[in-house]
């Protein structure tokens, strides 16, 4: 089977609905577009039973893109253990999402549209995972920003979409020029990006012990990560992209375009395992991260943002996972976390949905009645990120904690540990404000109709089953050796933490509602600075955009454009041939005396020059 | 003998010459072109081609003067006027044309002519008659050329009879 | 006596021919005279031609010299015709008068 027909069916997809989209009754778009999703999903299927269990890699060459020097990338795409993973983990839950958007999105104008810029997305997150080289990925990569451009500006009527929607592609450029000058040392260190190649010639080469060309390398492409999945200092553009429309936030910002950093980090760990040094800085970086954002989730008011927060501190986790070395760990928690924070993006849209576009939590309060199915999977959803025993988070959790505990840096197990004792509890916190207590808003809650809560209900299978019935690290063995645990000590204190997590919020939230609030002004100026995100936007504002718009503007438009190049070059050309036509002008005369004149004059300085040439 | 003639030609020729460029009537200075062209004929005949002589005669002096001497008469040409315009001409045209036929002079008198024939004898040098020669040549190799100027005079003499004629009212 | 003329007497003889013919190309003012000078200034060439066919004992010089005559006749003709209606539309034959070809 050909494996470029996979991306290709959602292509086709939004050439369709990108062009007729408009014109075609809203059944018939449903049908392409969430068709083409899952004709892919078929066929990975497919593809799948056919090669299962997967043992040798399946590549394809479908022509050479690039052949220069001695540099030659094709349009290569292959399947490995790790491409199964992605390829399951994109297009099944792409297909949930976009049967979630034919409910979410039934009242929205742009319905083409918005399926047409879904099935692009599908087309390049597909290209990104199933390529065989690194420029072929950064393709995808740079595909997929753009889509989430696109996305997230959809209500591109409403100048903070728009501005968002700005914020998340510039952020992310910032990462790509770290990647690109990481694919540029890659091609100047080995003359070649097929990974395969790269793979076999990293494995002469010594373990760097300090910083080397492999350092720089995994360095600079760590940069790339940290613009695509938000890790600090690039994470801010993520919470304003919950401008977007939910069933957006779901599939790029939660389950597919956020993780495609950490499935970068997976793809090349040859190269990481040769540069420790890199390694500890993704670790400590992820670490940071997931604390940081951890922190700033438990004073947001928007449901959306504490879900954002959370995603962002959750793929610090994936990172820590990978800068520790246990890869499968972190792309297990990538599965998993596709799974519960689709749901939690889905079932938070499902409650926007039913109080007609109500957003921040304090206007919400004892949805449970109103609206059960979201009530009970949102529940499962955040028992499972909270790592409660046997949901399919605390298994992830726990590979990555664990390789914590065991590794050379113990400390980061305890302040992992701490963090998911947050994450429990501002998800529960999230989780009580909406439905529990008394309604506090204006609207009529009311449950989404079944094309909405089918995928809630299947992901809420999956956040349970996923862990113990789907186990990554198994399937990812022959790729990345796993070591056996010591102890189930890591375990049970991760597991302690979490409960501890829940049990506050239940406290705060649920039992003694009051209590939070005195928490809250005792907490005082600590309170403000979380609420306010440690006014990273700000500073960001001031020290960066702000210069540097004012550059642009002063001197690089007025000085450099309007002086230098339009007057000076441009009109000083013209200034320059009218001039001389003015003076040439003269000689056309009109007098015949004169030309023959000056024919003569011509043919003497001729003749002088063949009759003394020829001497 | 030779020498005789050419030295007669040569000074009718310069003379005419620049009678006319001094004169101030057209009909003057058309006569003596006149003159210039008959004492060429002469030189051709000394250089032993007669045929071109006879062309010169016939072409020339019968067919183009008489032209030029009509069209002044019916033109009414007179005598020319001073004039105060193309001071550049006036001006830069004498030395030029000093600088011209000096440099000529120097240039004719420099380059080295195989001496063995640097000399012209009178008579025809072409076995047969030049008429014969030519004749051979033109309608062998040089075809392609006399066809095309056979269409250029067809072209000429559409030219002259559209500009000339007058205008239907 | 000279016995023989040297070449290089003809072709001097033609080059102030030539020179004559500019002079007067430049200096007379009316139209007809001018065209009277280009005339000469063929001729000139002419006497070129067959003195270097002489030279080269070559006949093509002659053919060439032919040619020119033919040229020079269509143009005289054209010219003329030309003239005439200069004439008959600006009623001078001066040529400092006529310069209306200018920027």
């Amino acid at each position: 089977m050909n494996l470029w027909l996979i991306p290709l069916c959602p292509l086709i997809g939004f050439l369709l609905s990108g062009l007729l989209g408009k014109r075609l009754p809203k059944q018939l778009v449903n049908i392409i577009c969430v068709g083409s999703v899952a004709a892919s999903f078929g066929l990975v299927i497919y593809l799948l039973s056919n090669i299962y269990p997967v043992n040798t890699p399946v590549t394809e060459h479908d022509f050479t893109w690039i052949q220069s020097g001695g540099l030659k990338i094709g349009f290569d795409l292959s399947v490995d253990r790790l491409t199964a993973v992605m390829l399951l983990v994109v297009t099944g839950v792409g297909l949930l999402i976009h049967t979630y958007s034919i409910g979410y999105m039934s009242h929205e104008e742009g319905y083409g549209r918005f399926f047409a810029y879904l099935n692009l997305f599908m087309f390049f997150m597909l290209l990104l995972v199933l390529a065989q080289n690194l420029l072929l990925l950064f393709v995808g990569w740079e595909g997929v920003g753009l889509c989430s451009y696109l996305l997230v500006g959809f209500y591109f009527k409403e100048k903070f979409a728009g501005d968002a929607a700005n914020k998340a592609f510039i952020v992310n450029r910032i990462g790509d020029f770290g990647f690109m000058l990481g694919i540029l040392l890659l091609v100047i260190q080995f003359h070649t990006l097929d990974f395969a190649s790269i793979a076999t010639a990293v494995k002469g080469m010594p373990v760097e012990s300090s910083m080397g060309a492999l350092s720089i390398i995994t360095l600079l492409l760590f940069v790339g990560a940290c613009g695509k999945s938000a890790q600090l200092p690039l994470y801010v553009w993520l919470p304003d992209a919950m401008a977007g429309p939910t069933p957006v936030s779901a599939l790029i910002h939660a389950a597919t375009m956020v993780t495609a950093g950490v499935y970068m980090v997976a793809r090349v760990s040859f190269l990481y395992d040769h540069a420790p040094g890199a390694m500890h800085i993704v670790a400590l970086v992820g670490l940071a991260t997931a604390v940081f954002a951890a922190t700033i989730g438990l004073a947001q008011n928007d449901i959306k943002k504490v879900f954002a927060y959370s995603t962002v501190s959750q793929l610090g986790y994936m990172f820590l996972g990978l800068g520790l070395g246990a890869y499968s760990a972190g792309v297990f928690h990538l599965m998993t976390h596709a799974f519960f924070k689709a749901l939690l993006f889905l079932g938070a849209g499902s409650v926007i949905h039913g109080l007609s576009g109500e957003q921040d939590l304090r206007h919400m309060g004892g949805l449970r009645k109103a609206m059960p199915i979201t009530f009970v999977t949102l529940g499962i959803a955040s028992l499972s990120i909270s790592g409660f025993p046997f949901f399919a988070g605390f298994y992830s959790k726990d590979a990555i904690l664990a390789a914590a505990y065991e590794s050379a840096s113990p400390w980061m197990f305890w302040v992992g540990a701490a963090t998911a004792g947050m994450t429990a509890f501002y998800v529960f916190r999230a989780y009580f404000l909406t439905f529990f207590g008394k309604y506090r808003g204006h609207h009529h809650p009311h449950e989404s109709p079944f094309v909405m809560t089918f995928p809630l209900m299947v992901l809420a299978v999956f956040s349970i089953g996923a862990g113990k019935f789907l186990s990554v690290p198994e399937w990812l063995a022959p790729m990345f050796p796993v070591t056996e645990h010591g102890s189930m000590q890591p375990m049970i204190i991760s597991a302690s933490f979490g409960i501890g997590g829940i049990l506050l919020a239940t406290l705060l939230y649920v039992i003694v509602p009051s209590l939070s609030d005195s928490v809250k002004s005792a907490a005082g100026p600590i309170y403000t600075l979380l609420a306010n995100k440690y006014y990273v936007d700000e500073l960001y504002a001031a020290v960066i955009v702000k210069p540097l718009t004012l550059i642009s503007r002063t001197v690089l438009w007025r000085g450099v454009d309007e002086g230098l190049i339009d007057t000076g070059l441009v009109n000083g050309l013209g200034r320059v041939a009218q001039a001389l036509g003015e003076v040439a002008r003269r000689w056309q005369s009109g007098s015949i005396r004169n030309s023959a004149t000056w024919i003569l004059a011509g043919s003497l300085l001729l003749i002088f020059i063949l009759g003394l040439g020829v001497r | 003998m030779d020498s005789i003639l050419f030295i007669i030609a040569a000074v009718a020729a310069i003379g005419c010459g620049l009678n006319l460029v001094l004169q101030k009537h057209p009909i003057s200075s058309a006569l003596s072109l006149i003159g210039v062209m008959s004492s060429l004929a002469l030189l051709y005949l000394l250089l032993g081609a007669e045929f071109i002589a006879m062309a010169q005669m016939i072409v020339y002096g019968g067919a183009v003067m008489v032209l030029f001497i009509f069209v002044i008469m019916l033109l009414n040409a007179g005598a020319e006027k001073r004039s105060d315009k193309s001071l550049f001409a006036q001006i830069a045209g004498f030395p030029l044309l000093a600088v011209l036929v000096v440099l000529l002079a120097f240039l004719i008198r420099e380059t080295p002519f195989p001496s063995k024939i640097s000399q012209v004898q009178f008579g025809s040098w072409v076995p047969g008659g030049s008429a014969e020669a030519i004749g051979m040549q033109l309608f062998s190799k040089f075809l392609y050329p006399f066809e095309v100027v056979s269409v250029l005079i067809l072209i000429a003499i559409l030219g002259a009879v559209v500009l000339a004629r007058k205008e239907i009212d | 006596m000279i016995e023989h003329i040297p070449i290089w007497w003809y072709l001097t003889l033609s080059a102030v021919l030539f020179g004559l013919g500019v002079a007067g190309f430049i200096y007379r003012k009316s139209v007809i005279t001018v065209f009277m000078s280009i005339e000469l200034m063929l001729n000139a060439v002419n006497l070129t031609f067959v003195t270097f066919s002489y030279q080269n004992k070559n006949i093509d010089g002659h053919i060439y010299s032919f040619f020119v005559m033919v040229v020079a006749a269509a143009e005289a003709a054209v010219g003329l015709a030309i003239i005439l209606t200069i004439f008959k539309n600006r009623g001078t034959l001066q040529i400092d008068e006529i310069d209306s070809m200018k920027l």
